[in-house]
């Protein structure tokens, strides 16, 4: 075991892979000299040169679909976005295509690609660099989409999303990059599509995932104290989702509170909530709660942004909701036209 | 020069940009500088002060955490207002982020450039963009986007529907090089070159995009040589030197009106600082290089003309700086007075009118206790 930052984690699972496998190679935006945007790739450059660490220029759909291609020739290309917002430019290449060449081609061809960067708001960044969107790809057959919480996770997951023959995007949240956990050494991966109980209870179930999943454990450690016992799973692959592990642990708390960062409205908390009353109706005791963001492109003053995103306030009261316990009394009632 | 009506050649591509002032403010001998009136020379030298002022200002605030974040735009104050002052108020504008004087030049007040990067109730957008992020439908400026590049089809947009509506407006859009690489760069170019649209694709050549540096943009010798492909004029300019970028700038403008079709213009000039504030360019350049752009500061040319003209004094330079930084001093000091836009205006603004969904939330949201903001910047 090693205590290493999400970021550095990220780092060594692209670094083994590369070192064992020479098909795999690392192309985006600042990736090299710069060492990436959020230095993910800090010392690839040196270590692999730049045949197998690409800086590129600014062209998104440029870059993924040149990934895309290469990926159809057998490499095992992994292409960073600078931040998932930017993806949307080269959106075409991602839905139109890399999910899709597989089947078009009847087979013929794999697409072993990864698509990685940052996702989800980093903190008064505006409309346009916070969005989570996760639930865009989700909803696309033939991608995968996979969103650690932890440094362990973000290694092991990688390392499995590299080696995958299919379209992976790899949302890591920016929020995580510092964050600081044991990672086991050596080549331990974790499979994707497996959930993980993060945290156990009898009480309640949260299920929530990437920067979330961290809130949520925090409002699980608060209930605590209040003796409401809280089970947090991480489904850790949002697509292909576990659903067997969230089943078990709502069969056991007979309570469930999805929490994710992204809007509501057809996201990938309506299709847990769909599936687990399908799957546990008769052992739920309250309806399924959610919490999620607002519905408001992200506003850039902090007290607004905080104001839409799910809280550990927000998870208590909800958590309160599915047990029919009474919520606490505000603090203070927002009044006043300015704050 | 480029004569009306005459066919247009790909000017400067190869060779050095098209200049007008020598390194001493001085006319070179044999171009066809344009007239500036004494007022309006004063006026623009004026205005690039005020943008080396604010900035060195507001990049203070950032480094003291009262701005979460800012962008410079040193030594590239020329592009700036030599884009501006050839354009009528009718006339539209579409800037990428590292541009301020040209909402200066049309009337934007250091008051509201200082709250929109407080994000403060007084700021022209409400609190909702990151720093940088202006807009202001009343000077015909349009909202700025972070995603490089999305600004050019719409210049062009703009210049096509001004073109249905039979009105000689024209279109300016800034980008830099590193936009370039974008498709929005290729297909607004084509769509340009096809419609005849009456636009001005200005590119702030500053060498550096974030940390990739302009020879790994592009292969081509220029990126005015790329109009050649898309059916244009393409000109490259010294973007240091305000007298030429106004005379190129005018030329172009008046082959718009004249329904002449769109112009290129690469402006060669030099990112001074970082990218932004969170960015540390001594990591990936020499730094002997900015101070070689340095000894080509655009606002010490102008000065030195302005000095041959016999229009500049250390008195008048020394009043502006004043005046300027009593007016900036009290809106920086007002702005950290005032509050943050009220919660209940989140849901302005998502529609023309609040839809029964957002009404719910709304209702949600404010019986709810007030978070506190999990962050002060980035
Ligand atoms: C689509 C997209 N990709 C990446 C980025 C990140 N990014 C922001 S500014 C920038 C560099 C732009 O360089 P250039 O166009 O030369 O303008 P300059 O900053 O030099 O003024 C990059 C890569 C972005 N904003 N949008
Ligand atoms: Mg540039």
């Amino acid at each position: 075991m090693a205590r290493l930052s999400y970021r550095e984690a990220l780092n060594q699972a692209m670094c083994e892979e590369m070192e064992r496998d020479d098909s795999i190679f690392l192309m985006g935006e600042e990736v090299g000299h710069y060492q990436g945007a959020y230095k993910v790739s800090q010392g690839m450059l040196q270590k692999f040169g730049e045949k197998r660490v690409i800086d590129t220029p600014i062209a998104e759909c440029g870059f993924v679909g040149v990934g895309i291609g290469a990926a159809m020739t057998g490499l095992r290309p992994i292409i960073e976005l600078m931040t998932w917002n930017f993806s949307l430019v080269a959106i075409d290449q991602i839905v139109n295509n890399a999910a899709k060449i597989r089947l078009m081609s009847g087979g013929q061809f794999k697409m072993p690609v990864v698509f990685r960067g940052p996702g989800g708001a980093a903190g008064q960044l505006g409309a346009q660099h916070s969005q989570a969107l996760e639930y865009m790809y989700a909803n696309v057959p033939g991608l995968k989409v996979v969103m650690p919480s932890t440094p362990a996770d973000a290694k092991g997951l990688l390392k499995m999303a590299i080696r995958d023959d299919d379209p992976v995007i790899f949302i890591e949240g920016e929020r995580l990059y510092g964050v600081q956990g044991e990672v086991p050494d050596g080549d331990v991966v974790v499979p994707l599509g497996k959930a993980d109980v993060k945290r156990e209870g009898t009480d309640c179930t949260i299920v929530s995932w990437s920067k979330m999943l961290t809130v949520a454990l925090e409002a699980a450690e608060v209930l605590a104290k209040e003796n409401i016992s809280v089970e947090v799973v991480d489904p850790r692959t949002i697509k292909p989702l576990d659903g067997e592990t969230i089943y078990q642990s709502v069969r056991k708390t007979n309570r469930c509170v999805v929490v994710e960062e992204g809007h509501g409205f057809s996201n990938v908390g309506a299709e847990i909530v769909a599936r687990v009353q399908r799957n546990c109706f008769d052992d739920l005791d309250a309806p399924i709660e959610r919490v999620h963001r607002m519905e408001i492109p992200m506003p850039y003053a902090a007290n607004l942004e905080a104001m839409i995103t799910p809280d550990v306030p927000r998870i208590i009261a909800a958590v309160k909701r599915v047990m029919y316990l009474p919520e606490s009394k505000p603090e203070s009632k927002p009044q006043s036209k300015v704050e | 020069m480029l004569a009306k009506g005459q066919p247009v050649p790909i000017a400067g591509t190869d060779d050095e940009p098209f200049s007008i002032l020598a390194d001493d403010g001085t006319i070179r001998p044999g171009t066809d500088a344009p007239e500036i009136p004494d007022e309006q020379a004063l006026k623009l030298y004026r205005g690039m002060l005020q943008v080396r002022l604010v900035d060195d200002r507001m990049m203070k605030l950032q480094r003291q955490g009262r701005l979460g974040f800012y962008m410079l735009s040193m030594g590239e104050e020329a592009t700036h207002f030599g884009g501006a002052y050839p354009l009528r108020m009718s006339d539209w504008c579409f800037p990428s982020y590292r541009e301020p004087g040209v909402f200066f030049w049309r009337g934007y007040s250091i008051k509201d450039y200082v709250n929109q990067l407080h994000g403060n109730i007084e700021d022209p957008v409400k609190g909702r963009q990151m720093p940088v992020h202006h807009s202001a439908n009343w000077l015909n400026m349009v909202s700025i986007s972070s995603p490089v590049g999305t600004q050019i089809p719409q210049a062009v947009g703009l210049a096509m529907g001004a073109k249905i509506s039979k009105k000689d407006d024209v279109s300016l859009v800034y980008f830099g090089e590193g936009a370039t690489s974008t498709g929005q760069f290729h297909v607004a170019m084509n769509f340009a070159g096809v419609f005849k649209a009456p636009c001005i694709l200005f590119c702030r050549n500053n060498g550096w995009a974030i940390s990739t540096p302009g020879n790994k943009q592009t292969a081509s010798k220029s990126i005015a040589i790329k109009a050649l492909a898309y059916g244009m004029p393409g000109i490259r300019v010294d973007g240091n030197d305000l007298l030429a970028i106004i005379a190129v700038m005018q030329d172009a403008v008046a082959r718009a009106r004249a329904g002449e079709g769109p112009t290129l213009i690469e402006a060669v000039t030099y990112r001074r600082g970082g990218h932004s504030s969170s960015d540390d360019p001594s990591a990936y350049r020499d730094p002997s290089e900015p101070k070689e752009w340095e000894a080509k500061d655009p606002l010490e040319r102008w000065r030195r003309h302005l000095e041959s003209r016999k229009l500049w004094t250390q008195e008048l330079h020394d009043k502006y700086s004043q005046e300027i930084t009593e007016e900036l001093m009290a809106c920086v000091k007002a702005a950290g007075e005032l509050g943050n836009p009220a919660p209940e205006t989140l849901f302005d603004d998502v529609f023309a009118e609040l839809p029964p969904h957002l009404e719910e939330q709304k209702a949600e949201m404010m019986s709810r206790p007030r978070p506190k903001p999990a962050h002060g910047g980035h």
